[in-house]
């Protein structure tokens, strides 16, 4: 078991090595068939995902633990590079290596004849190894490792087609806002290490369990303890990777990469890894009831703010975007609620309905010669049968309509909000269940204008729309699949199921005996009813949508002219960009050049020292005579001097 | 065997001078020769340094000098120097290589130079006599002020003149204080004999000063050592220097000679004014952070390379700074670690600007774009050699940085919240000269033939790299070597100011 946990990881990353060096050799003139790229960088992922396979069916209740070895010494003790596998990392693992294998699939039709094909799957493998690190890290050090790697790769595939600046662009800003976050993060651990003097999880768990108290104490910052200190400092990096305000901005500029990118790293694996960290840190989280308020806020706040703008976007990459980063928002709901497993389950159901999502938007783009803007498609649905089916049945899923996979994901994370003894559950449930409508309308709104009425594209793009090759709807089917049945995983039990998917979740998370830490109250009653409620307002919002994207286009503009200030602020992503555009950025740039530069160091200090260099050179003209300008005289006798000083003091 | 090391060089340098009849095309053969044979000379000292001996400086060598002044040739390494000398002659062949097509005169006059700094590099790094550190430290001056002098850029008799005065306003108060620490000491031994009056540092040992005496020596050593880190406010030789040197001599200067600064303040200043430093700490963070986070700033607004990458090493030899006076086991570890890594991966850096100058001629950003559309090949190492610059996790800045900003976090969660930042910034510039050197069209015809690098560059470029991703990846070994010496430093305080 251990030897294949190593394997799964070191599996992508000769497959990113072998990938990179072809990529190199091609640049060199020599001739490398994509046929064989193809099979090298679907490998990784094919055998990493029957590995992830044998390895659940083989761990039972346990964790899977691979010591690793020494890696940096730091306060007196190895932090240890080395994995552990328990549940949480199961799920991840099994959404990492499905999804990411079938991306790879995919990702052989979409990307074929790029001039970069082998350097895409260099950068693809890469990534996979970097987020299986990411969740099968053993210390939070290491975590880190992959959450940076993860990070890298999401640049260079934001970048991807770097002949265009705004693409390369894109990347760069997704680095950087990310490594924001990060500084957070990685302030986090330090506060975490000078505390517990480990980053190890297990060892990290176990002193927590045994010394709360150290955590407790005043962290000596705005007078808050130690764990709100520390947790929300690791919180900043997950807004950063998982896209949450206030780092949000750079994920849908993240569009610029090829879409199977979109649907791998920006929907269904590296931007959940901020709901997984901290799924994974839940025992510091506990012990911070500000830190918990503080993330489920950010989520709710997040989930509507996202959902509002999606529901003006054009570009259909755009909206998924934005809904990504709303559906991140729900996620992070529950993690602020304690609920982990249900945190983690809306992210698989998530990664199933989101990757499906992408990849039709992926086949229709392709169908429409790289057309992104939904204002030019329209009446596709009987050129594009499979695209549009899977799509369809992924909207629905994700504006959860039963009983499909969003259904049962996200009525969970409401009602745990709702029957949170926490002052601000009813808060949370109210901005989830506004941001649930605003995800029927805008999903309701990509289908409608994607595949309904007539086809507003130009005759010579009109012409060659077709459905897409067997390697990209095979893809499709898999995935829209799984988002209508995966939610059978997880049925509640005042439906009459069982919860499985939480109890698997939940046993690696809590110590024998310990109870989720959102005591729910309520009664089956209420439970109820309130999903009856949240289906009702998803059928509103599907209704609006059809009302105004079908029946009668031309309603939407109506409301335009009679609310334009409005419209327009959210159209333009409430200017949040140009915001930190003019009060961040320019600033720092201004001050950088003029103040720093210009007038510290050319006039301040070295006006200084080229006054005394005028000095010396009015000295060195009265000693000008001793000067032959041979260089070779010069070290001649410097060296000589030197012998000569050294053998004679010798002797 | 350790001054086999450090005196190969020299003999190359001199064999090279006292061969005339060496056609001009051969001496870079000759050069290579010597610094790959001192490579190889200096590994077994790897090997054969035991980290956990015990003993702390091991190698030794020493012959009486001039016994009536109390100066002994003597030479030893502790962890710390041992890995300082490796640096010095894994990166010496690489500068060598890497020099071939900048170096278009005078190959005789420079190789010369060349080899005689690396002499003098090494034997600071190995003295164990303070005359003898004094003697290498001065004299190590001279080659790299003839080297930017003769083969930089067009202001460069300005950069060098700046180069040496900066120096030198270091230098001579050192000298003072060295000599003065020697007076005192005799002094001290004529009235007790168990004292030997002497150089050397075991002798040195002894001497007791006062907290007054301690400040002055201190600021004297401290100036010179903070000129060559460089440390904000004493760092604007530096841009100047780089950018005018050839690039064998930025490569020198940021990959080794940096280093030295920071050295000495681990070798001397703490050791010997431990009282003073204590005192001098809460100010010596502020400056560390404040050149942190300026030099990053000014490195963002630069539109010359070379200028750029200089500032990034002013903000970077700041944070090595930073962990020295943490001055906790994390801290110095990871000053040292970093020293390490700054050193490869800031020498790249230098090796790369170099290689598009000698191709363009030109540093300037608005020049470029593009570039990746003709150099693939180069594109990656620069990328990758960047992401070990900013710290990626998983190569070898992270290591030392981590541990930087675990060290200093210990004593100063602020200072450490505001080094970090340098991080963020660090990023935003070094990307920002990919993006505009590499990515976009090619608007510039001259940039249309640019040929990528050839066999010759990867094979300065790929030892490199390895280096910085097994350093990232597997830092034990490293860690090991230097472990016993960094605690040595520390407790060595730690007793000083009783704490």
């Amino acid at each position: 078991m251990e030897t294949l946990v190593v394997l799964i990881p070191l599996l992508l990353l000769a497959g990113s090595a072998i990938s990179g060096i072809l990529a190199l050799a091609k640049t060199r003139g020599h001739e490398v068939p994509d046929r064989a790229i193809s099979w090298i960088a679907c490998t990784g992922p094919v055998l990493a995902f029957l590995f992830t396979v044998l390895i659940f069916n083989n761990m039972g209740e346990g964790q899977v633990l691979v010591a690793g070895y020494d890696w940096i010494l730091a306060g007196g003790a190895w932090i240890k590079a080395g994995f552990a596998v328990d549940h949480l990392t199961m799920v991840m693992l099994m959404v990492v290596t499905g999804v990411g294998s079938l991306i790879h699939v995919y990702s052989t039709g979409y990307m074929k004849g790029d001039g970069g094909y082998a350097r895409y799957f260099c950068y693809l493998n890469l990534f996979m190894f970097f987020m299986l690190v990411l969740v099968m890290a053993n210390s939070l050090l290491l975590l880190f490792v992959g959450w940076e790697g993860v990070g890298l790769c999401s640049y260079l595939l934001i970048g991807f087609w770097w002949a265009d600046e705004a693409k390369a662009r894109a990347g760069m800003k997704a680095f950087l806002v990310n490594r924001i976050g990060d500084a957070g993060f990685l302030l986090g651990m330090l506060a975490i290490y000078k505390t517990a003097g480990t980053l190890n999880f297990q060892d990290l768990r176990t002193f927590v369990a045994g010394n709360p108290e150290a955590f407790l104490q005043g962290s000596g910052f705005f007078g808050v303890s130690l764990a709100t200190a520390s947790c929300l400092l690791l919180f900043l990096g997950a807004t950063g990777k998982s896209a949450q305000i206030p780092l949000y901005v750079w994920l849908p500029d993240a569009m610029a990469g090829p879409t199977p990118v979109s649907a791998l790293i920006h929907a269904a694996t590296m931007v959940t890894a901020g709901v997984y960290m901290i799924g994974r840190m839940n025992f510091l989280y506990a012990l911070s009831p500000t830190s918990m308020i503080v993330v489920s806020l950010v989520g709710a706040l997040t989930a509507f703010f996202a959902g509002t703008i999606a529901m003006t976007q054009f570009d259909i990459k755009k909206v998924l975007a934005y809904s990504t980063v709303s559906q991140l928002g729900y996620m992070f709901i529950a993690a602020g609620l304690g609920a982990v497993s249900v945190a983690v389950f809306h992210l698989v159901a998530h990664a199933f309905f989101k990757a499906c999502l992408f990849l039709g938007s992926g086949s229709v783009i392709h169908a429409m010669d790289g057309e992104q803007d939904m204002r030019k498609m329209g009446g596709l649905q009987r050129k594009m049968p499979i695209t549009f089916i899977t799509m369809a049945v992924s909207a629905l899923a994700m504006a959860g309509i039963p009983p499909l996979a969003g259904f049962f994901s996200k009525d969970e994370i409401l009602w745990k909000a709702f029957s949170s003894e926490l002052g601000h559950g009813w808060f949370l449930w109210l901005l989830g269940i506004a941001a649930a409508f605003c995800t029927a309308v805008y999903m309701g709104r990509l289908i409608f204008m994607t595949f309904f009425g007539s086809c507003r594209a130009d005759e010579k793009t009109r012409a060659h729309i077709h459905e897409s090759p067997k390697s990209m709807t095979g893809v499709l089917a898999v995935l829209g699949v799984g988002a209508a049945v995966i939610g059978f995983l997880n049925v509640p039990h005042f439906l009459g199921g069982h919860a499985a998917f939480s109890h698997y979740v939940d046993s690696a998370l809590m110590a024998a005996g310990e109870e989720p830490l959102a005591a729910e109250t309520g009664s089956v009653a209420v439970e109820l009813s309130l999903a009856l409620l949240s289906v009702m307002v998803a059928f509103a919002g599907l209704m609006l949508a059809w009302r105004w994207w079908v029946k009668d286009p031309s309603l939407p503009a109506t409301y335009v002219d009679r609310y334009p200030e409005v419209y327009e602020l959210v159209h333009d992503k409430y200017r949040v960009d140009e915001f930190y555009q003019g009060a961040i950025v320019e600033p720092l740039e201004n001050v950088a050049d003029g103040t720093l530069y210009k007038a510290i160091d050319r006039k301040g200090v070295d006006g200084a020292v080229n006054g005394m260099a005028r000095a010396f050179r009015w000295l060195g003209a009265r000693l000008a005579s001793a000067e032959t300008g041979n260089v070779r005289t010069y070290v001649a006798v410097m060296i000589a001097g030197i012998l000569l000083v050294m053998l004679s003091l010798l002797t | 065997m350790l001054s086999l090391v450090i005196f190969l060089p020299l003999f190359g340098a001199l064999f090279i001078l006292a061969a005339p009849s060496l056609e001009e095309k051969r001496i870079k053969w000759v050069a290579l020769a010597v610094t790959i044979l001192d490579f190889l000379v200096s590994l077994p000292l790897w090997f054969r340094y035991d980290g956990d001996s015990g003993v702390l400086f091991q190698l030794g060598q020493s012959a009486e000098w001039i016994p009536s002044l109390g100066i002994r040739y003597e030479v030893a390494l502790d962890g710390i120097s041992l890995l300082l000398v490796l640096l010095v002659t894994f990166i010496m062949p690489l500068v060598v290589v890497g020099s071939v097509k900048t170096i278009t005169r005078r190959h005789r006059e420079f190789y010369t130079l060349l080899l005689a700094l690396q002499t003098f590099m090494l034997g600071a790094f190995a003295a164990r006599d303070l005359f003898l550190f004094y003697m290498f430290w001065e004299l190590m001056v001279v080659p790299m002020f003839l080297i930017i002098g003769i083969w930089g850029g067009k202001p460069r008799i300005y950069a060098a003149l700046k180069f040496f005065i900066y120096t030198l306003f270091g230098s001579l108060p050192m000298l003072v204080a060295v000599l003065y620490l020697y007076t005192k000491l005799k002094a001290q031994a004529a009235a007790d004999p168990s004292i030997e009056a002497a150089y050397s540092l075991d002798a040195l040992s002894s001497l007791t000063l006062t907290l007054k005496e301690q400040w002055l020596c201190f600021i004297a050593f401290g100036l010179s050592f903070a000129v060559k880190v460089p440390m904000f406010p004493f760092h604007t030789w530096l841009p100047d220097a780089h950018t005018e040197a050839p690039t064998p001599g930025s490569v020198v200067l940021a990959g080794v000679l940096l280093k030295m600064g920071g050295y000495g303040f681990l070798r001397f200043a703490i050791p010997f004014f431990p009282l003073a430093v204590q005192q001098a700490v809460p100010a010596l963070y502020f400056f560390a952070v404040v050149g942190i986070v300026y030099a990053a700033l000014v490195a963002l607004v630069q539109t010359d390379v070379k200028r750029l990458v200089a500032y990034s090493s002013v903000s970077h030899m700041g944070l090595i700074v930073l962990g020295i006076f943490a001055l906790n086991p994390d801290g110095v570890r990871g000053g040292v670690y970093q020293m390490l890594a700054h050193g490869l991966t800031t020498g790249g850096l230098f090796l790369l600007v170099g290689m598009l100058y000698e191709r363009r001629h030109t540093r300037e950003f608005s020049e470029f774009g593009g570039v990746a559309h003709r150099m693939p090949v180069y594109a990656f190492f620069f990328l990758a050699i960047t992401l070990g610059s900013i710290g990626m996790p998983g190569l070898n800045g992270f290591v030392g940085e981590f541990l930087i900003f675990l060290g200093t976090f210990r004593e100063s969660p602020v200072t450490a919240f505001i080094a970090v930042t340098g991080v963020i910034l660090g990023a935003w510039y070094m990307l920002t000269t990919v993006k505009k050197i590499f990515f976009g069209e090619i608007r510039n015809d001259a940039n249309r033939s640019l040929v990528d690098i050839d066999r010759r560059e990867i094979a300065v470029l790929a030892p490199l790299l390895l280096m910085i991703i097994i350093m990232g990846v597997m830092p034990a070994p490293f860690l090991n070597k230097m472990e016993a010496s960094v605690q040595a430093v520390v407790q060595g305080y730690m007793t000083a100011v009783g704490r």
